[in-house]
């Protein structure tokens, strides 16, 4: 016999005490306010951060603490409001994203390991989650709203707004250390 | 001689374009359910989850995978076929129209200077001639995560079977989560760099667990994928016993001096679809 996940509905944003008591192996259906950003828009915004003092500048949208999801959706077809849209492979963002946490970003959403360096950054602030790669239209059906926030001209690599509701994710590393990579 | 119009070919990749993105062939469904069935915990979920969405996907006939990938196209062409037309702008029309009238991903760029070509062009076209008067074509759309993990090893002869088997396991060990586990692993032992690499790839395209007839491969298939499942990586690599549903293994004659072996990773969304003409 085999036994299944039972799935916590979170909403963001997170309290620093849900965020805490999140542990790596939790199942999560996440409801709220996330942002995509992929390989293009990280490279775009870690030089914005660059420049800024380590700041984005006061008239960007990212709200802090912001949810960043690493994912670049197909196109929509008629009648839909956004098309497949699973997750990228987060290693590719490692080198962007301590920089993003200390600008505010709390919850991280991908597929695959994190680095030693981003680990470290989420320790105490960030969460990271792993949504199922290749189950596109699974988090499609999740997405309720979609606004274009900036790079419109990086096409599927574009920021998003998404309102999502009820996305099923699992905790892949949490904020105290604990990392099912790790095992 | 048959005649077959150019126009037939480019409708017949658009429409397995499409149908590669969409709908999962059953034995890959049928390699998913059982593994759920075996799976516990985070494991479990995401196999769960992998056939909720492959349903979904079937059903509003859209891609399983926002990553629609790379158009692999096998073309089997009969030498008693006439194609009226250009072959490979056949393949390339039927690419860019499956692509935009499928609402896919187009992820195609130029290699330097990542411009985006704009309708997933141009495919990539492997060609056999083969006896007989058809065509048959398979599409299948090769997503980049698992590609990128895809590796060639240019073994010495006395690296033997256990030095396959070593490369097997550190290609899929290397690849953790980022090829999207459970995988298939299809890999090709001899012949040239290329001719290893194309056979791996040619690997991808049978049906999942029908063990090859070539003895010396069905019995490194068997130890790869027990060997690979040993490693508790997992689906998603979120740990658990599948970490490959299949190993499918062919090998060609090479050189005295070699022993090359390629390793062609595949997610769990193994697709492809065939058309004949």
């Amino acid at each position: 016999m085999s036994f299944a996940l039972e799935y916590k509905p979170i909403t963001l944003p997170l309290s620093p005490g849900e965020l805490e008591s999140l542990q790596a192996g939790d199942a999560v259906l996440l409801t709220g306010v996330v942002y995509t950003a992929r390989d293009a828009a990280h490279k775009r915004l870690f030089e914005m951060l660059e420049k800024n003092g380590g700041q984005l500048p006061p008239e960007w949208p990212l709200p802090q603490p912001c949810a960043i999801y690493y994912a670049g959706p197909s196109p929509a077809a008629p009648g839909e409001i956004i098309g497949p849209c699973g997750p990228t492979t987060s290693a590719r963002m490692d080198a962007y994203t301590p920089a993003l946490i200390q600008a505010g970003a709390n919850v991280l959403i991908g597929k695959g390991p994190r680095s030693a360096s981003v680990l470290a950054a989420m320790a105490g602030r960030a969460l990271y989650l792993a949504a199922t790669g290749g189950a596109g239209m699974l988090m499609a059906r999740s997405i309720k709203k979609v606004e274009m926030v900036a790079f419109p001209e990086l096409g599927t690599e574009a920021i998003r707004r998404f309102y999502v509701e009820d996305m099923p994710l699992i905790v892949a590393a949490d904020s105290r250390g604990g990392n099912l990579y790790a095992r | 001689m048959r005649i077959i119009q150019a126009a037939a070919i480019a409708q017949a990749v658009r429409d397995a374009c499409i149908e590669a993105c969409c709908a999962l062939p059953a034995d890959v469904l049928a390699a998913l359910t059982q593994a759920e069935a075996a799976e516990e915990g985070p494991g479990k979920a995401v196999l769960s989850q992998l056939l909720e969405n492959a349903a979904l996907a079937r059903a509003a006939c859209r891609p399983c995978c926002q990553d629609t990938g790379m158009a692999v196209v096998f073309v089997d062409l009969g030498q008693d076929v006439q194609i009226v037309g250009s072959l490979e702008a056949a393949v390339n029309a039927g690419v860019s129209a499956g692509y935009r009238e499928g609402y896919l991903r187009k992820s195609v760029v130029s290699a330097l200077g990542r411009k985006n070509t704009g309708d997933n062009t141009p495919a990539v076209l492997h060609l056999r001639l083969v006896e007989g008067d058809s065509l048959e074509l398979t599409v299948a759309p090769k997503g980049f995560g698992s590609e990128n993990m895809s590796r060639v090893y240019m073994l010495t002869p006395a690296q033997g079977e256990e030095g396959v088997l070593r490369a097997i396991l550190e290609t899929v060990v290397s690849a953790g989560a980022c090829a999207c586990p459970p995988c298939v692993v299809g890999v090709g032992i001899g012949s040239t760099m290329e001719g290893a690499a194309l056979l791996a790839k040619r690997q991808l395209l049978r049906p999942l667990g029908q063990p090859s007839p070539d003895p010396e491969a069905a019995r490194l298939e068997r130890e790869a994928l027990s060997r690979i499942n040993a490693t508790g990586i997992g689906p998603m690599g979120l740990g658990g016993k599948t970490t490959a549903l299949a190993v499918h293994v062919a090998q060609s004659p090479t050189h005295i001096a070699g022993l090359p072996v390629a390793i062609n990773m595949q997610c769990h969304a193994c697709r492809h679809a065939t058309r004949r003409l």
